[in-house]
């Protein structure tokens, strides 16, 4: 059952990164973002982890939980670390390890795909971090706040953001509405569990024009209970929880500042990842 | 002070049909009234309340909201403000994934400031009783709390009229006496007029008049108790009578002296009386 | 078949931080050919059990029989089972799917019965929707979606029954309709009762409905069987339901106050069994004041 507000992978506690505001959450993802790439040697890196780690932790998330949304991942990013490894396009300043007709692995593919598959980690560990800090409901208003310029050149925000909470807010009821049709069909001998795909998909049918023609029903009902409520699009519209930003937001301000700054500073002072290798092999 | 008046109101969903899902109705609601609708599935009833607030326009005649005309666009709004209407479906009629802001919905389409909403949620979700649900989200809540929830929403517009579309029909015998019970309080304690459409014949004996209807016609017009009186004409437009007044006729049939009774309590009066009195 | 569930328990999410438990040890019997009511508060397990009755959830806890079938066997022959026990969801016409009635209601027989020949096929399909009230061929051809509510909901049992289930179980099959709709759809389900469906499994919040037409009831109070027994054993503790938060029917309610003034009166709570009483109790007073 997902039978909940937090649908999706909010984990429900209170903390300094939960109480942020969303606004500000979503401007220090693009922050982290930015820092990830920027940074261009394995200190700068580490730099990065190292303020993820205490983000975290200020966050009350378990790791387990937060490490979770790595594995939606690992194929993608094992795939593309092996594409990585074995064709690596640039130059080598050194030996190649391995040499097999158009398949070549060099110390710089190597440094290359351990790059390529921290900083796909660190991204989504980032934005997951985001995710199950913030209440999809929240997420909205704060895309909708900061997105709000773009309706002076006649974007929507207002209607796109109404949208994305109207979705969220049923999608609990039409999983549960989903569950109840395939078991009534599953009472008339449908059989959802074998055959091949062809066969499966058919087998759904059943399930899915019903959830269809609820799903119509719905939007019906639910149009006329707007319009009943005197909804007629943003025009004069008032708005009752305004987003705030707090001191925490400061913190969280100067704290990605420093996260920028010091990647930065560390590009500038121990130079990109290649260097490292030169380190090495001096 | 009259709040909803009908002019020989006809109302057809099909374009140049002259099937009418209401047919001819003329019928005038006080301020502060409790009216009943009953009548079948198919008899009309929903038709004549999204009438009222201009979810629907009459095809023919004219409907009234405090005399203000529903045909006139530029009046759609205020008549919109002032008749709250709640659903069938508990489900289909909350926008938002947390209690508040779905109370807050309404307040914030009219334009109401910031602080002046806060005010009204309080105020709406105390008239549910609710208050303790305030940050909850309503998924989690049973059909009777959503539908008070609903009400809610309602009432934050500071509506006269409050009209209730089956909003029991869904709901456990719990979850309707609680919404029964804030329905009568508003009635009775705010002054707020109600239109309730119903199947259940108990709800429209809490009610101070019930109005049949039957083929997009209003058929019969009184007291609870007349019309519940009249069981033969009921019978004639397909509707029960509530199951202790069925018993008390049964009883008046084989001879004995009972006064009418609606409700188990009445009628156990009557037959405590009756049986002293032998 | 004879249902027999014993120390039925199940919970929901058992896994994770939203674990319910829905059933905490059900016992209970149902014979074959009784019309058996379940009685219950929202979430009081009601609907859990009635689902474990055709595997729909599958057993996890205690043991359950139904006729031959052992559920807590693996192997358990779930297509026949289904076959055999047709269950009635709540607001069935929303599970209706196909293009004509027609193709709606011969769903299931497709399903269970692939060899069946076209002629049969059609033959089952006009005799269930004629045992619904409708008639096959007006509305075979047409689409289930421009129906009426009442015919719609019409249309979705008979694309139960068309199998002829031993074991129907409806959970609240009358909701939403109007008084009268009610009154057809129970007339409709004592029809079909005793013929090739030997016994009814309705779950219901309507008191008086059970009172009018069940053999037997048994009240759900958090995931146990409460009560068990016919509807008058049941009524006559009107004041343990009323304590459980739960309704009584119109009779029961009625004779707990006379009750209470000195005036018993020994009804199986229909209506009119108690007008009969209380008529006869008057006719007995009035014949002693006459001597």
């Amino acid at each position: 059952m997902l039978n909940d507000v937090t649908f999706g992978q909010y984990y429900p506690v209170r903390s300094f990164v939960h109480d942020m505001d969303p606004r500000a959450k979503i401007i220090f993802v693009i922050a982290y973002i930015v820092a990830i790439f920027l940074a261009d040697n394995f200190f700068g890196l580490a730099a990065v982890i190292l303020f993820l780690l205490v983000a975290v932790l200020l966050s009350r998330v378990p790791f387990g939980r937060v490490l979770r949304s790595v594995k939606m991942i690992l194929f993608l990013v094992i795939f593309t670390a092996v594409l990585n490894l074995f064709f690596y396009a640039g130059e080598s300043a050194y030996e190649p390890l391995l040499q097999w007709g158009i398949v070549r692995i060099t110390w710089e593919s190597v440094v290359n795909t351990v790059y390529l598959a921290v900083r796909l980690f660190l991204l989504v560990l980032g934005t997951s971090l985001l995710t199950l800090t913030t209440t999809p409901v929240s997420l909205t208003d704060g895309l909708e706040s900061l997105l709000k310029p773009l309706s002076y050149i006649k974007v929507p925000v207002h209607e796109l953001a109404l949208i994305m909470s109207i979705a969220l807010r049923f999608i609990p009821i039409l999983v549960d509405e989903t569950n109840r049709i395939i078991s009534a069909q599953k009472a008339r001998g449908a059989d959802f569990d074998t055959g091949g795909i062809i066969k499966r998909a058919k087998a759904m049918i059943p399930v899915l024009i019903p959830l269809l023609v609820s799903a119509f029903r719905r939007a019906e009902e639910l149009s006329d209970a707007m319009d009943a409520r005197c909804y007629r699009g943003s025009k004069g519209r008032t708005k009752y929880k305004k987003l705030r930003f707090t001191w925490r937001d400061l913190v969280g301000f100067f704290y990605f500042a420093a996260l920028i700054t010091g990647v930065v500073l560390l590009n500038v002072y121990l130079g990109g990842r290649f260097e490292f290798l030169a380190w090495i092999f001096q | 002070m009259e709040a909803v008046r009908f002019d020989n109101v006809k109302y057809s969903y099909r374009e140049n049909e002259d099937v009418f899902a209401v047919n001819g109705v003329t019928l005038s609601i006080e301020q502060g009234e409790f009216v009943a609708v009953l009548g079948r599935n198919g008899s009309g009833k929903s038709t004549l309340a999204k009438l009222i607030n201009v979810l629907l326009e009459p095809t023919e005649g004219g409907v009234q909201v405090f005399g203000m005309d529903t045909s006139d666009p530029d009046l759609t709004f205020e008549i919109r403000k002032n008749t709250g209407m709640v659903f069938q479906n508990p489900d289909n009629q909350t926008v938002a994934s947390i209690v508040e802001d779905d109370v807050a919905f309404g307040p914030e389409n009219i334009g109401v400031p910031r602080e002046e909403i806060g005010r009204r949620i309080d105020f709406a979700l105390d008239a549910v009783g609710m208050q303790a649900f305030r940050h909850a989200t309503p998924n989690r809540l049973s059909g009777g709390q959503k539908q008070r929830i609903a009400i809610a929403g309602v009432l934050a517009l500071l509506p006269k009229i409050m009209i209730l579309d089956e909003s029991t029909a869904m709901l456990d015998p719990q979850g309707r006496r609680e919404v029964m019970e804030v329905v009568k309080k508003l009635n009775r304690e705010q002054g707020m007029t109600v239109i309730l459409i119903t199947h259940f014949m108990d709800e429209a004996l809490q009610a101070g008049r019930a109005v049949v209807m039957h083929r997009g016609e209003v058929v019969m017009d009184g007291k609870p108790e007349e019309i519940f009186a009249r069981s033969d004409e009921l019978e004639t437009y397909n509707l029960t009578l509530p199951r202790a007044a069925y018993i008390c006729k049964q009883l008046r049939a084989a001879g004995m002296p009972v006064a009418e009774a609606f409700t188990a309590e009445e009628l156990a009066e009557e037959i405590c009386r009756s049986l002293q009195k032998a | 078949m004879q249902i027999v569930a014993k120390g039925l328990t199940y919970t929901y999410d058992a896994k994770s931080p939203f674990a319910s438990q829905a059933l905490r040890g059900v016992d209970l019997t149902i014979d074959e050919g009784e019309f058996f009511g379940i009685i219950g508060h929202t979430g009081s397990g009601k609907s859990t059990f009635v689902q474990h009755l055709n595997a729909l959830i599958r057993l996890t806890g205690g043991s359950l029989q139904v006729g031959e079938f052992d559920l807590a066997d693996k192997k358990c022959d779930l297509r026949a089972l289904r076959r055999r026990v047709g269950m009635v969801f709540q607001y069935p016409e929303y599970q209706l799917f196909a293009e004509t009635v027609e193709k709606d209601v011969e769903f299931g027989l497709k399903n269970f019965q692939k060899d069946l020949s076209d002629a049969d096929r059609a033959a089952a399909v006009a005799e269930a929707l004629e045992t619904v009230g409708l008639d096959y061929e007006s509305v075979r051809e047409q689409s289930p979606f421009e129906l009426s509510g009442g015919q719609k909901r019409r249309v979705a049992i008979a694309g139960v029954i068309v199998t002829k289930p031993e074991v129907l179980i409806l959970d609240e099959p009358a909701a939403g309709l109007d008084p009268l709709g009610k009154k057809e759809l129970m007339d409709l389900l004592h029809a079909i009762h005793g013929g090739w469906c030997k016994t009814i499994v309705v779950v219901s919040h309507d008191m008086d409905e059970i009172a009018e037409n069940c053999t037997r009831a048994a009240v759900f109070e958090k995931g146990k069987v409460a009560m068990c027994g016919a509807p008058a054993d049941i009524f006559r503790r009107a004041d343990e339901l009323l304590e459980m938060g739960l309704d009584v029917p119109v009779t029961a309610r009625c004779a707990r106050i006379l009750r209470g003034r000195g005036i018993e009166i020994d009804t199986d709570f229909t209506c009119d069994d108690f007008a009969r009483k209380v008529i006869a109790l008057w006719e007995k007073g009035g014949e002693g004041r006459a001597q």
